[in-house]
């Protein structure tokens, strides 16, 4: 049964889900990190105290992250067949898979950028540094490591997702190892996808971590 | 002359629980071009409440906070901003930017003004020298001692140029030998580039070495100010008292009648002038505290005598003390 359709048919299980994590990552980030930033400065003690902007994106962040993704997977359907042209599919996951990411990222970014030392910030306030210059240069550049760290965790939980969405027909890997391991009981391949996962996962581990060490200069060696 | 810092009538309220906290109670302070102006005070008595004051990095409830002749609470977001690159401020843990090395921290404040990066790399390498630093440029904040990083932190404000440094207990995070060094290095900018110096400490010893004014803050308010010759010599308030005396404690269990706190300002270092009193009168004394230094030559500091028994030879002495032209202070309960 490991003939050249299956084998095929994995590896671009592979590419779909490499396709669909990416993607709704970076686009997950487009939406998240802007909306981590503005969590950061528009809180009670940012460098731009706005309770109102505050409260609206503390809100939706909290809203998305309490649906449970296959839940928000139905709920966006109709915004995906209009989006996409259609409900199924990789490409239609990505719409899903990116309103799951970014409430996430955002408070991933929050959490980074709230470590920057309140001091340091102070500093370049000191120096006449306007707002747009203190999160560009202040803290998206001191935060960057632990960043790096957050964006590798992102990444290996919406694959995690992407698996999820395999469910309901979403394409990729997790959607390959429903078909065949749970509805045709053909439990080596749902082995063999299960483990490329496990595999992808540490990947993206692995590559995160090692560029975070890299930039980060607060060591000493 | 119009002073460089005018504060006048400065009042600042904290929010903490549903408590209001009166940090700042009706400060008035002028300070002048040149000067290296001390605030003391214990800690929690509002001095760096104050200081950030200055910069409006703390906007106060009411009065006003004129620099240089702009008042800081008429200007707009980005006057304030360009305000701001003529007050340099350095920092007890010294804030530098930890993913930064070095040279790229002291370029910071000029990438910030628009200068191009080749230019502020020149700059900066100077700057560096002034400081003592220069080879260290390429290295990172994390690679430095305290006393290194806060060398560093005082390039940084150079490189904006500023007409007045403020010094947020600078020197707090130092051990004695790197509080000396980097309170010399903050005179001679003083001297060289004509910097006006606000320091805020909680250390007599810091104000004694460099400051030429001092004001004292107690719970928000002002209770002292003036020349730090004047105040230590001869210090009015309670709380300026509290502060000049405070390393006198641990000598509380020695037994005696009479004894007398004298001040040196203007001795030769070299003139042993306690020493010849001992020979003059015939007596010994005690000495129970005694805290001086030489100033290019002249005795600055204090110490508190245990005078003899005898009433006749304690007068002679403290006759011949200020005939050697020390502030003498007969302190009466101070021990027994």
């Amino acid at each position: 049964m490991w003939d050249s359709t299956i084998i095929m048919m994995i590896v671009r299980g592979i590419g779909e889900t490499l396709y669909m994590t990416l993607t709704s990552t970076l686009l997950g980030y487009v939406l998240g990190l802007p909306m981590g930033i503005l969590l950061v400065i528009c809180a009670k003690d940012g460098i731009r105290p706005n309770a109102f902007v505050y409260k609206i994106f503390d809100l939706i962040s909290n809203i998305f992250r309490s649906i449970p993704f296959l839940i928000l997977l139905i709920l966006v359907m109709p915004l995906t067949a209009k989006l996409v042209g259609k409900s199924y599919g990789s490409t239609a996951t990505i719409v899903p898979l990116t309103f799951a990411a970014a409430p996430y990222i955002a408070r991933m970014v929050e959490s980074s950028l709230k470590e920057v030392d309140r001091g340091v910030i102070e500093a370049a306030q000191s120096m006449g540094a306007s707002t747009w210059e203190i999160v560009w240069k202040v803290y998206l550049k001191e935060a960057r490591t632990s960043l790096i760290v957050n964006a590798t965790i992102a990444t290996g939980t919406i694959l995690g997702y992407s698996a999820m969405a395999g469910t309901v027909g979403g394409g990729g890997l997790g959607d390959i190892a429903i078909r065949y391991g749970y509805y045709r009981y053909q439990v080596d391949i749902m082995i063999v996808t299960v483990i490329i996962l496990v595999l992808l996962v540490q990947l993206f581990q692995s590559i995160g971590m090692l560029i975070s060490k890299k930039m980060d200069r607060r060591r000493i060696d | 002359m119009e002073p460089i810092i005018k504060i006048e009538h400065l009042d600042k309220w904290f929010k903490v629980k549903d408590m209001d906290v009166h940090a700042l109670d009706d400060i008035s302070l002028d300070i002048y071009k040149g000067e290296i102006y001390g605030i003391i005070g214990m800690s929690g008595a509002g001095k760096s409440t104050l200081v950030r004051c200055l910069n409006f990095l703390e906007r106060p409830t009411s009065g006003d906070v004129i620099v240089d002749g702009k008042n800081l609470a008429k200007l707009s977001n980005k006057e304030l901003r360009a305000t701001r690159k003529d007050i340099g401020m350095i920092f007890q843990h010294f804030n530098l930017l930890m993913q930064r090395n070095v040279l790229d921290n002291v370029c910071f404040p000029m990438e910030l003004a628009g200068v191009k990066k080749k230019d502020a790399r020149e700059k900066a390498l100077e700057y560096l020298k002034i400081v003592g630093l220069e080879e260290k440029a390429k290295a990172y904040p994390a690679q430095l001692s305290g006393g290194q990083k806060q060398r560093v932190a005082i390039a940084r404000v150079l490189a904006s140029d500023p007409k007045i440094l403020l010094c947020d207990e600078a020197t707090s995070a130092l051990d004695p030998q790197t509080t000396k060094s980097i309170l010399q290095l903050l005179k001679e900018i003083n001297q060289k580039y004509g910097i006006t110096i606000v320091i805020i400490t909680h250390e007599m010893a810091v104000v004694q070495e460099i400051c030429s004014h001092v004001a004292i803050i107690d719970h928000g308010k002002l209770a002292e100010h003036g020349l730090v010759s004047d105040i230590f010599t001869a210090p009015k308030s309670k709380e300026a008292k509290k502060l000049i005396y405070q390393g006198y404690e641990h000598v509380k269990e020695m037994k005696g009648k009479r004894c007398v706190r004298i001040v040196f300002s203007e001795n030769s270092s070299f003139e042993p002038v306690i020493g010849n009193m001992v020979l003059t009168c015939k007596a010994p004394v005690n000495i129970l505290y005694a805290h001086t230094t030489d100033l290019d030559g002249v005795a600055k500091g204090e110490m508190i005598l245990q005078l003899p028994e005898d009433r006749i030879i304690g007068d002679q002495m403290i006759e011949y003390l200020k005939k050697a032209k020390l502030a003498v202070e007969v302190l009466e309960d101070y021990v027994g």
